[in-house]
């Protein structure tokens, strides 16, 4: 059973070497017992730093500077170290985003599903194993008698995550904190898991705090949202008025970037008589002995966009990898302006690899942290064109300023950029090389839904301004329908379907199509419970 | 989606290239021990050899800055003599194995496949032979000499060097920056030397200063074994040994070379530490 959770007057600094900084700022709110209020804001918000001061705790640097936090009769900030010790995972209980990294990949899933009523001393560790069997049946997970014994590598991500909350509540916490629990999921897996998260949050009459960027989530799971923006709220109401009529103009920016758009198509020079830019022929592919991809065919058109979409492990990573030649196909081939590409790097003239460039999904690991953005792109500029001093100097600043960055960025190191900044930045290396074709594998699956729908946006543009093709690596339907002319659904390695863009949303299709496009949250109350049964099995 | 990333205003770093005051204080000791290993020996007159001027084990005076050794000689003398070779080969020593062991772990990273698999066990048998029997068949093949000692020295330790360089190297070699790269066609040394290297160079130094304490150990065993620097000459480890007589007393002439050995491991891995544009936590 939920307790009533205020917070008054919550501040929360950070301390530089300037003094302090204020990333919370007198935020008030009060959530009533068994209701969910959703936490909603862009990396940097003060989301989870919220959340995490629920349990009065502040992160490496940062402190609690003012205000009160009273969960049911309980004055968190006022208690001593130990005792807030003992609130955590007793009476607050917080489950993470990631739940492969929050286990201990050495020891059984139900030694560590337990150790919350071991470590507070609740009850014998038998009792306490009976209440998890009972907690996974009740989280939907498979064979819950015997789960328990095996080790977290050996269930799946979704699973994990569910098990995190089994968790979470073998104490009967009267305070849940979500933080983002299904953005590391597929959006098939993430149906199952809010489903079950749902129901073990309203069966048991928990309070909760749900933080997450996504709208369309957040309108399933929570009554009342807030919505945070530089560590001050913008707005507070219930869910209705929050999805259907903002106040605020920032609630407004946040909808609007959730809301499905279509982005210019630009000129593809198709049709019968025209050479495709790239054709993959009867491609298979894999890693030693197991086969990844088996017998793609594709073709791609000048100035076209193709996404490429299905769930983890589909091998749609692959074929990206394929096409840049970091994997030597088994079976078939590659043809690039009808010449046939060779199969791995070395056998690619220099010429051939300034075609076709790539972007990765973690902007973070795709930059060099040692080399300061100038210096990343000027370094495709020196190999492919030649140009040095002036020309270069300007080059970069031409670049920068087509991903839409501000010059002042080129003397800085990769660490001092945002995650939207260095994805643009990984855009305009690829560009410096003005490939024909730019492999995208998850561009935006790191990014908000404010600062993803931005790059989205420069990346269409893009298109139509430079006539640049795309293949476009997605698990996310959304994305890829708004950038897409054509959608290949690949799943288990095979391609599955093809669907042009005048059909996204005619039918009929193939059934994997329809479930993927079917497990895409809405943003609208309801969704979760009008998604058919099947979608989620 | 953590929310890690907080909008701090923009670090005022201090200008690259310029040292704060613990990293010019540590540079100012190590430059001292340099000068003193290079034109000590010319500057000072007295050898360190004559014997039976002085007491022996005297104390700290006006005359004898360090003292005097077992046999009566000037120990300020005896360790600028010994700083040739504790500094010379020691450092030097050092700076090889870190070096050539950073380069082939590089190489083996960046190539991967068989030449790292060779490279790898072709080391891995290099740690078997153990170290002082290694330097015994130097020493016995070649004579010793300082080239020897500071082949045998750092061949001893390039191994661990290159250990711990590979395994860097190889998380970095596996970052999609690299990936990026190798599709552009970058060459194999613009990868090791341009995108690897100098994002192991932190670890690898730290790794250079503590492998410099050990060379330094490893010589005075080696010394005192009678296979490193040859009487009456001596590294600073060997005067700690030689003089360990002076411990019961407390003698200048025992903590003189043994604050000199302390003084020169600090002031390199402080120095390391303070490096200009490497923050201590090693983030940036």
């Amino acid at each position: 059973m939920g307790a009533v959770v205020t917070v008054s007057g919550l501040n929360i600094v950070a301390a530089t070497r300037f003094g302090d900084m204020a990333i919370v700022k007198d935020l008030n709110f009060r959530i009533e017992p068994g209701e969910v209020l959703a936490l909603i804001g862009e990396s940097g918000s003060g989301k989870t730093t919220t959340a995490l001061a629920l349990m009065g705790y502040a992160r490496d640097g940062c402190r609690i500077s003012g205000g009160s936090i009273r969960i049911g009769e309980v004055d968190v900030l006022g208690l001593a170290p130990a005792q807030q010790r003992a609130l955590r995972g007793r009476t607050v209980a917080y489950i993470a985003q990631s739940a492969a990294a929050s286990f201990n990949p050495s020891r059984s899933i139900m030694d560590q599903v337990v150790e919350p009523t071991q470590i507070h001393a609740l009850m014998p560790r038998a009792e306490a194993e009976a209440k998890a069997v009972a907690l996974f049946r009740e989280l939907a997970l498979p064979d819950p008698e015997n789960i328990g014994a095996r080790y977290p590598h050996q269930v799946s991500g979704g699973q994990l995550q569910r098990l995190m909350a089994a968790m979470a509540l073998i104490t009967d916490p009267e305070l849940v904190i979500l933080d983002e629990p299904t953005t590391a999921l597929d959006v098939t897996t993430q149906i199952e898991v809010l489903r079950a998260f749902r129901r073990v949050v309203r069966e048991r009459r928990a309070t909760a705090v749900y933080v997450s960027h996504d709208l369309a989530v957040v309108a399933q799971m929570a009554d009342h949202i807030l919505v945070l923006r530089d560590g001050v709220m913008r707005e507070l109401g219930s869910t209705e008025q929050i999805i259907e009529a903002p106040r605020n103009d920032y609630t407004q920016s946040l909808l609007a970037a959730a809301q499905p758009k279509m982005r210019d198509a630009g000129q593809v020079s198709g049709g019968a008589g025209v050479a495709p830019l790239l054709e993959v022929k009867g491609l298979s592919a894999g890693y030693g002995q197991k086969t990844i991809l088996e017998n793609i065919d594709l073709k791609l058109y000048r100035g076209q966009a193709i996404g490429v979409i299905g769930e983890s492990g589909s091998g749609k990573t692959t074929l990206a990898r394929a096409v840049a030649g970091l994997i030597a196909p088994a079976k078939g081939s590659i043809v690039f302006d009808g010449r046939q590409l060779g199969t791995t790097l070395q056998a690619r003239s220099k010429e051939d690899l300034r075609r076709i460039q790539i972007v990765f999904q973690m902007a973070d690991t795709a930059l060099n942290p040692s080399q300061t953005i100038e210096r990343i792109l000027a370094r495709p500029l020196q190999f492919y064109k030649g140009l040095s001093g002036a020309p270069l100097k300007a080059r970069i600043a031409q670049l920068l300023d087509l991903v839409q960055l501000p010059a002042t960025l080129a003397q800085r190191f990769p660490g001092g950029l945002s995650g939207g900044q260095k994805q643009r930045v990984n855009l305009a290396r690829a560009l410096a090389a003005e490939p024909d074709l730019i492999l995208c594998d998850e561009v935006t699956s790191a990014l908000d839904t404010v600062v993803g729908a931005a790059v989205l946006d420069l990346m269409a543009q893009l298109r139509r301004e430079l006539g640049v093709s795309y293949l476009f690596i997605s698990h996310d339907l959304h994305t890829v329908r708004s950038v897409c002319d054509e959608i290949v659904v690949m799943q288990h390695g095979r391609k599955l379907a093809q669907v042009a863009r005048a059909d996204f949303e005619r039918g009929p299709h193939h059934p994997y199509y329809e479930q993927l496009a079917r497990s895409v949250p809405e943003l609208r109350r309801g969704w979760l419970d009008d998604v058919p049964a099947a979608v989620a099995a | 989606m953590t929310d890690t990333t907080i909008a701090l205003p923009v670090k005022r770093r201090r200008p690259r290239g310029a040292f704060n005051a613990l990293g010019l204080f540590s540079l100012a000791v190590l430059l001292f021990w340099l000068l003193a290993a290079v034109i000590g020996p010319t500057l000072i007159a007295n050898t360190g050899s004559s014997m039976g001027e002085a007491p022996v084990f005297a104390p700290v005076s006006a005359v004898h800055w360090f003292g005097t050794d077992f046999l009566g000689r000037d120990m300020f003398a005896r360790v600028v003599q010994g700083a040739r070779y504790t500094v010379g080969v020691a450092l030097s020593a050092t700076l090889l194995a870190s070096g050539s062991g950073t380069l082939l772990a590089l190489l083996a990273a960046a190539s991967g496949r068989w030449l790292d698999a060779v490279l790898s066990r072709a080391i891995d048998t290099l740690t078997s032979v153990p170290g002082k029997m290694f330097a015994l068949i130097m020493v016995a093949a070649f004579g010793s000499s300082m080239p020897t000692l500071i082949l045998t020295a750092a061949i001893i330790y390039l191994p661990g060097a290159y250990r711990i360089a590979r395994s860097l190297a190889v998380n970095i070699d596996a970052m999609d920056y690299v990936t990026v790269a190798r599709t552009r066609g970058e060459g194999r040394l613009y990868i090791m030397l341009r995108e690897i290297l100098p994002n192991i160079v932190g670890p690898m130094l730290a790794d250079l200063g503590l492998r410099f304490v050990y060379v330094v150990l490893l010589l005075a065993s080696l010394s005192f074994l009678g296979l490193g620097v040859q009487p009456p000459a001596a590294d600073w480890g060997s005067l700690v040994r030689e003089n360990i007589g002076a411990l019961p007393t407390g003698g200048a002439a025992i903590i003189m070379p043994a604050l000199s050995i302390a003084s020169l491991t600090i002031a390199v891995n402080l120095l390391i530490d303070n490096l200009p544009g490497r923050s201590v936590r090693g983030a940036n």
